[in-house]
């Protein structure tokens, strides 16, 4: 879906970095689509001031307690605060950056 | 690794007659309700309204299996936070701190906030699929327990992907080889609010909370046991400081000992109508007669007998303060006083309406156990039967009569019969369960009134089946003696064989 630059308002006037963290579990064609989508978005919208972590739940499954993770692909918006999660394989561009905060909730 | 691995839905030919293996709860009850626990490697619905008990009754599950049966446990919860756990397990007498601690039981809090997260296309559970398996590892746990899972209906928005992902989590378990308990929230018109029976349908239990005229009652069912037999009746249950137990009255094996030795009455005369030695110990003696009969002087004279002998007794006044039966006693010359005072006797007095039934027995038990009395009276027990209804009562005191039996306890209730003719329907309910049957009664003759006394029943002993004539004196019950009885009213009344109540 093609994302038009006149509808995103940015709510962080300050460019804070976004560090990120993708859960998933195995190298499914579920992650492997929620990562593309996530790297497109980030290019699109957060040039520069991102960082993603892939979390492969099935070589650390110890770390799905601690983000609270049930559904894989998850989307931890670690940084900046508050703690935003998105679920599914992010193939949903507007509800991503609202889930982010990179675009008011309408 | 072995057969469980084997979906045994899928196999239909199991060997006919073979019942399952079994998971024991270490409930006492449900153990024998479903004839040894629990459907090994499989899951179990537990369901509930709100305050029903259900999680206790997981979480004993678990505690049970990691200190009684070297079965580690897995607890996933949906709801509650680790203290809200903590307290509700130390409610029951385990220390989870402990068990965690040693490896024994592994507890994950699942927290799902609908608003914190966004949904946008395809996603799985496998998630909470990782963190059961890590937990189940981590302890080599042969228990499980999700508690409420039905949670996460409130937590996702997909229900297609929660359902198909639940499915596959029941499978999945099943796979495992774990014995598994899952509670969900009683629905209206349905076991449970969102359906889980669809998926989890090995074993159903279902619990209930009922308040029967401001009297709360807790009962739990087998709805549904696969490939076993179970019992299918409401069972009433209770929580207490000591956790779960439930009597199973259809089920209930008849073990208690039989001792030979015997007690007093504290009446000579009794003790001779009952082959010369009074009661057996441990047995159980009904004393019933209308008001103004003389039950509780019986029962007066049968506690200070045992405290005469050193014998600790405890007594559940149902209807008078221990003071009132105190000052009534001495007034027949039977003081029991010194015994209190020394320690023998103690009274538990307490209105019947106060408490539920389950609460009474109870508090009951508890009495029984911290006194560990060697006698014990409950009077009357009827003003009880205005608490419940028949059933219920009735199912009560076989379980308190039961539970004396097995502790050898002497015990006498008193139970106060509205009319002669109601005998049969008022205390056939409880008379199976009783040893002795002393029955007393009234009547009028020629101006005089006449107080009499005789053995219904008194199981395993050659008693009297004459109606014998007393008196209350200054000096507690005086019992005549045929010889005694004056010439022109006969002192025994001949119970004419076969024209009374069959003795059973």
């Amino acid at each position: 879906m093609p994302v038009s630059n006149k509808t995103a308002a940015p709510l962080q006037v300050v460019a804070e970095t976004y560090r990120l963290r993708l859960y998933v579990a195995g190298q499914t064609p579920k992650s492997i689509l929620a990562l593309k989508n996530l790297k497109h978005i980030c290019e699109q919208h957060l040039q520069g001031r991102y960082e993603i972590e892939m979390i492969d739940l099935f070589l650390n499954p110890q770390l799905a307690a601690g983000d609270q993770i049930l559904a894989v692909p998850t989307l931890v918006r670690r940084l900046p605060e508050p703690i935003k999660k998105i679920i599914g394989d992010l193939s949903n561009t507007d509800r991503v950056l609202v889930g982010l905060d990179l675009r008011a909730r309408e | 690794m072995d057969t469980r691995k084997i979906d045994v839905e899928a196999v239909p030919s199991r060997a006919r007659g073979a019942e399952l293996t079994k998971a024991a709860t270490g409930i006492r009850g449900l153990d024998e309700i479903t004839r040894g626990g629990l459907p090994r490697g499989r899951p179990t619905l537990i369901c509930g309204g709100a305050g029903s008990g259900k999680t206790l009754m997981a979480l004993t599950f678990l505690a049970n299996g990691a200190l009684l049966f070297d079965e580690p446990g897995v607890l996933m919860t949906f709801e509650e936070n680790a203290e809200e756990i903590r307290s509700d397990v130390a409610s029951l007498g385990f220390d989870t701190d402990a068990l965690v601690a040693a490896n024994k039981l592994a507890i994950d809090y699942v927290r799902v906030e609908r608003s914190e997260i966004e949904e946008t296309g395809e996603y799985d559970l496998e998630g909470l699929f990782v963190r059961l398996d890590y937990a189940i590892r981590s302890v080599g746990a042969k228990r499980v327990v999700l508690d409420t899972i039905e949670t996460l209906f409130a937590g996702l928005r997909n229900d297609g992907i929660l359902r198909s992902e639940l499915r596959r989590l029941f499978r999945w378990l099943k796979e495992q080889g774990v014995t598994a308990v899952i509670t969900a929230e009683r629905g209206e018109g349905a076991l449970t609010r969102h359906g889980l029976e669809e998926y989890v349908s090995d074993a159903v239990i279902l619990l209930d909370h009922r308040v029967c005229d401001q009297v709360s009652t807790r009962r739990l069912r087998v709805v549904k046991y696969r490939g076993s037999h179970h019992g299918t009746n409401e069972y009433p249950f209770l929580i207490n400081r000591d956790g779960i137990s439930m009597l199973p009255v259809s089920s209930m094996a008849l073990e208690h000992r039989a001792p030979l030795d015997r007690v007093s009455s504290g009446i000579d005369a009794l003790d001779d109508m009952l082959s010369g030695k009074g009661y057996y110990r441990g047995s159980t003696v009904l004393v019933s007669g209308m008001a103004g009969t003389g039950k509780t002087s019986l029962a007066a004279h049968f506690i200070e007998a045992a405290c005469r002998r050193g014998e600790r007794c405890l007594c559940f006044l149902f209807e008078e303060s221990p003071a009132q039966l105190l000052r009534n006693m001495r007034s027949i010359g039977i003081d029991l006083e010194p015994w209190v005072t020394a320690g023998l006797l103690q009274f538990h007095a307490e209105r019947p309406s106060r408490y539920g039934l389950e609460t009474h027995l109870v508090t009951m038990h508890h009495a029984v156990a911290d006194f560990k009395p060697a006698v014990a009276v409950i009077d009357p027990v009827t003003n009880l039967m205005t608490v419940g209804t028949f059933a219920d009562v009735q199912a009560m005191l076989t379980r308190m009569i039961d539970h004396l039996k097995t502790e050898n306890i002497t015990a006498m209730l008193t139970s106060l019969m509205p009319g002669l003719t109601a005998i049969e329907r008022t205390e056939t309910t409880i008379s199976s369960l009783m040893d002795t049957w002393l029955v007393l009664a009234n009547d009028d003759v020629r101006g005089r009134h006449r107080r009499g006394l005789y053995v219904l029943k008194s199981r395993g002993m050659a008693h009297s089946n004459e109606l014998r004539e007393f008196a209350i004196t200054d000096g507690g019950m005086n019992i005549r003696y045929p010889a005694e009885a004056p010439a022109n009213s006969p002192g025994v009344w001949r119970f004419e064989e076969g024209a009374g109540h069959a003795s059973l």
